[in-house]
């Protein structure tokens, strides 16, 4: 019987195959997942993306000089990038730097002109700059 | 054996990373995050260490003694509220000090014919407790005290704690049964007697060192109940003064205004 005995060395051989196929899947998908990482790496403002969702972290846990340099950095990388820019105002003002808070909430307003949070921690903002800038000139 | 668990270890690997990448994708834009906004404070306080609260000029109310208790409320609020360290010292009895500083000056001298008005007491009024400010421009006597608590911030001023009473037009509810005897809400506008109290703090910062008036804070609070509510002097002042302190403070310590902020991503 060699037909019979051919056969069952192809169905061998092909579940040889997909066993091959099955441990290597999850190095394709690793390897897939990096390169996908490195080409959003490139990407300015992928990478903008990734410092302001890093100071993010940090500020929720307190550590506000650290995600104020993260968010410095993200507005050096991506100068067109409105939410850097707010979260960056939002540093500043926890630091009492209300000059730079200011022009970094302008800048943010000027990037997106309709974006209601942006507008809101302004006025927000404002409202406490106002009372300090009137306190020192009666 | 060894390849099956090295396999099962990878496929976790790659769940693990799809599905934090999966979260990071699902995230919503923005985030509310509690923030703590500094005030410094609106004197420049880094020469001192430490602050006298001499004493104040007082007057109005007789129920209360306006001197003793602004000296008592402020040193308590800085003592848990500033970095300075409060002098534990007598409060002065300023009105007297003015008054004896008022007669000296007004003893005429050779060819003089005399010196400034005698002033107002008992205080009544915030005409006569202005007349008491000139105590306030003497630097000396401000220099000489510095001296003896070894050059501090010295806070002082005036406080004039007065009833008041007025009346004014007030909107009631009036129940009444209409010809059906249903019941029926009216409103109903009409003048009534009203009485409390005014504050006027006038408090003045000095420099211990030199003598010399820095700044000085006025505020002007009142507080009105209907004629028919008995409301103890001394409660109200206290009321009045919670007003005031914020002000006080922020004058001499820094401080932190919570509030929250969206960061966005």
């Amino acid at each position: 019987m060699p037909c019979q005995d051919e056969s069952q060395v192809a169905i061998v051989e092909f579940i040889d195959a997909m066993v091959k196929i099955s441990r290597a899947l999850p190095a394709v998908a690793i390897i897939a997942l990096v390169s996908t990482a490195l080409v959003a790496a490139a990407d300015p403002h992928t990478d903008a993306r990734a410092q302001v969702m890093f100071g993010n972290n940090v500020a929720q846990r307190g550590l506000w000089r650290e995600a104020i340099y993260r968010w410095e950095k993200a507005v050096e990388i991506d100068p067109t990038y409105a939410a850097a820019y707010n979260n960056l105002a939002i540093g500043y003002e926890h630091e009492g730097e209300f000059g730079k808070a200011d022009r970094a909430y302008q800048k943010a307003m000027t990037l997106e002109p309709k974006n209601q949070q942006i507008r809101q921690n302004y006025e927000q903002f404002k409202e406490i700059n106002d009372r300090v800038a009137e306190r020192a000139n009666p | 054996m060894w390849q099956n668990v090295r396999t099962r270890r990878l496929a976790s690997i790659v769940v693990c990373a799809i599905a934090a990448v999966a979260t990071l994708a699902c995230e919503p834009s923005y985030f509310e995050i509690p923030i703590e906004t500094p005030i410094r404070p609106k004197l420049d306080l880094s020469a001192f260490q430490r602050v006298l609260i001499a004493g104040f000029v007082s007057g109005g109310n007789e129920e209360v003694d306006a001197n003793q208790e602004t000296a008592r409320l402020l040193r308590s609020q800085l003592r848990t509220k500033s970095s300075l360290k409060v002098i534990d010292a007598d409060i002065l009895p300023l009105a007297e000090i003015a008054q004896t500083q008022s007669k000296a000056a007004a003893e005429p001298r050779d060819g003089d014919t005399g010196g400034p008005q005698p002033l107002p007491s008992p205080i009544k009024s915030e005409r006569d407790i202005d007349q008491y400010e000139r105590l306030f421009a003497n630097t000396a006597y401000w220099k000489q005290l510095g001296e003896e608590y070894e050059n501090p911030l010295i806070v002082t001023g005036t406080v004039l704690f007065m009833e008041r009473s007025s009346s004014a037009v007030v909107n009631r509810q009036v129940e009444r049964l209409d010809a059906f005897g249903r019941r029926r809400v009216d409103q109903e506008s009409g003048f009534a007697e009203r009485k409390g109290f005014v504050l006027r703090p006038k408090l003045m910062f000095i420099d211990g060192r030199t003598g010399a008036l820095i700044d000085t804070e006025i505020s002007k609070e009142e507080i009105m109940y209907s004629a028919q509510q008995n409301m103890p002097a001394l409660s109200s002042y206290f009321e009045l003064m919670d007003r005031v302190i914020p002000g006080f403070l922020s004058t001499l310590s820094s401080q932190k205004i919570r509030g929250t902020r969206t960061l966005l991503h």
